[in-house]
């Protein structure tokens, strides 16, 4: 079976540029995995969503959505991807049910009808069904330009998911929108994974987004730099920690050496937890502690670090 | 038939912007006042005698196929007003052809400047301009040829803008020539032949004598109004619409995925 994304040594150079906005791009995303592009501004993140999505050429090399090359099956491809722009690209002039039924009917899931009550029963379930999942309610039926900006953010979720994609682009969906309803959202793209085995490829700048990712990328200066598993790509850049501290420090900090472990003093001693478990090390120590906690690598560090590394 | 949905859904949607602004529907009602009632009238009393037909109606057919030509052929830049808003990318990030996209669009500037133009025909007929069911019902066809030219030729023109106030110098220095150079409101009978060579290459010439064609025909004035038969406007408007249209389609989506 082929891949749900597949990208080899893709290259893009604006026409007006004079450099690679992405600059030999490769990997795969398989069908019903969790994909995350991350990188900073400017990294060519939203330039390879926007070639995987067909709605920019690219320079040169390989992209297949779901087998289908982009630049010679276009319309095949626009059939299986949804997307949720960066930016807003909803019509102001329309109200949101509106720009939903210009979606729904663009990719031929219903006839188009000029009023929402002249609409099949089924769209205007599904419509009231997804926008209580988001929370939009009915605001839905609201003009755009009355809508706050994570309402509007909102809406866009409905019309990306209205169409059941295959590989759905997330492009920094959740930007603008208040806790409660991020978290909404990603029970909900949770639980459509689970059900349709749909392939999710997310941008985003939060990274706690893409620590439930199987796969992460991380591109700077339109070139990958990282990419594995959130687990690998963390213990290859940062360390679990352990942090402890004991009434006295000279005899802890004896033991700590004689344990062969690596750890620095910032206050209380901070321990590397490298190969063994923070269980294992607290057992060998016979110091009575004052303090004890342990500190988990998280993507963000492990992707600050990398990118501190690139740019030094 | 998914595409011919979304030919109507594009449509439906540049129609429904038309009637929620209150800027254009008023424009719709107050120009044609202006230009029919005060130019046409003026016209009329000033040049009428000598010229030897009525202004009134002349002015009205003019006007008619400017605006038919000119609305839609303007409407089409809204295309690049979705491309600055970034709607565009809804758009065509859709599996929908891009023909089946431009053609929903030209069928949207259509029917809104068909609305724009009702007011102007119950405009002429308050003014007396001889026009009979018959001549109603054959401007229809005409109306819908006169639009589908102005939105191939805006099209066209589209593939040199780049945004909103280029797009107004543009249509400026497009139009404005040929509201001389296709008889707008005044005879073109006789020009020199350079000028002459223009108004053949000017759109609107064509648009315009096709209305004329109609609402004179079997008139008096035919012969000094109207300047070529309605088979050979016909004609040439099919073929410069073929033209326009499949060069504008290829340069717009060229452009629009070869950033």
């Amino acid at each position: 079976m082929a891949p749900a994304i597949e990208v080899r040594e893709l290259v893009k150079r604006y026409r007006k540029g004079t450099v690679n906005a992405v600059d030999g791009v490769s990997f795969d995303v398989e069908q019903g995995q969790f994909f995350a592009l991350l990188g900073p501004n400017g990294a060519g993140k939203t330039t390879t969503i926007s070639i995987l999505t067909t709605t920019l050429g690219p320079t040169s090399g390989i992209v297949k959505i779901a087998g289908h090359d982009v630049v010679r099956e276009a319309s095949a491809v626009r059939r299986e991807v949804g997307i949720i722009f960066q930016n807003p690209s909803l019509d102001m002039n329309l109200n949101g049910e509106e720009n939903i039924r210009f979606h729904a009917v663009l990719y031929g899931l219903y006839p188009y009808r000029p009023m929402y009550r002249l609409m099949p029963a089924a769209y205007r379930h599904q419509v009231r069904e997804l926008a209580d999942v988001v929370g939009l309610g009915a605001e839905v039926f609201k003009p755009v330009r009355r809508l706050s900006g994570g309402m509007r953010r909102k809406l866009e979720i409905i019309r990306g998911l209205m169409h059941h994609p295959k590989v759905l682009f997330l492009d920094e969906p959740t930007s603008g929108l208040d806790t409660a309803s991020r978290r909404n959202l990603w029970q909900y793209i949770s639980e459509l994974r689970k059900q349709r085995d749909i392939t999710i490829c997310l941008t985003t700048h939060q990274l706690a987004e893409a620590e439930d990712a199987d796969r992460v990328c991380i591109i700077d200066h339109g070139r990958v730099v990282a990419m594995g598993a959130p687990h690998d790509v963390k213990s290859e850049l940062v360390h679990e920690t352990l942090h402890i501290d004991a009434a006295d420090r000279g005899v802890l900090r004896q033991q700590l050496h004689a344990l062969k472990v690596p750890f620095s003093e910032d206050g209380h001693f901070v321990v590397r937890v490298d190969g063994r478990s923070a269980y294992e090390l607290v057992h060998a120590i016979d110091q009575p502690l004052t303090m004890l906690r342990t500190e988990s690598a998280t993507l963000e560090e492990a992707y600050l670090r990398l990118l501190a590394e690139e740019n030094a | 038939m998914p595409d011919l949905n979304a030919i109507a859904a594009i449509a439906g949607r540049d129609l429904l912007k038309f009637f929620r602004d209150p800027g254009r529907l008023i424009a719709a009602v107050v120009f044609p006042f202006l230009m029919i009632f005060l130019l046409g009238g003026t016209l009329q009393l000033n040049l009428g005698q000598s010229a030897g037909f009525n202004f009134i109606g002349f002015t009205f057919t003019g006007f008619l196929g400017m605006t038919l030509f000119q609305s839609t052929a303007q409407g089409l830049s809204s295309l690049m007003e979705d491309r600055l808003n970034d709607f565009a990318q809804e758009v065509f990030v859709s599996p929908v052809s891009r023909y089946s996209i431009v053609f929903g669009k030209i069928v949207g500037e259509t029917l809104v400047a068909i609305m724009q133009v009702i007011p102007f025909v119950l405009f002429a007929l308050i003014l007396r301009v001889p026009l009979t069911p018959t001549h109603i019902a054959l401007l229809v066809p005409v109306a819908l040829l006169s639009c589908f030219m102005g939105g191939a030729f805006g099209l066209l023109l589209l593939n040199t803008m780049s945004d909103t106030r280029g797009a107004n110098q543009i249509f400026n220095f497009v139009f404005l020539p040929q509201y001389f150079l296709a008889g707008l409101i005044s005879p073109i009978n006789v020009l020199p032949w350079y000028l002459a060579v223009l108004s053949l290459l000017s759109p609107m010439r064509y648009v315009i004598d096709l209305a004329r064609g109609v609402v004179y025909a079997g008139t008096p004035e035919y012969g000094r109004v109207v300047l070529l038969s309605p088979a050979t406007n016909i004609a040439v408007l099919g073929a410069m619409f073929v033209v326009f249209m499949v060069a504008g389609t290829a340069l717009f989506v060229r452009r629009e995925t070869s950033r």
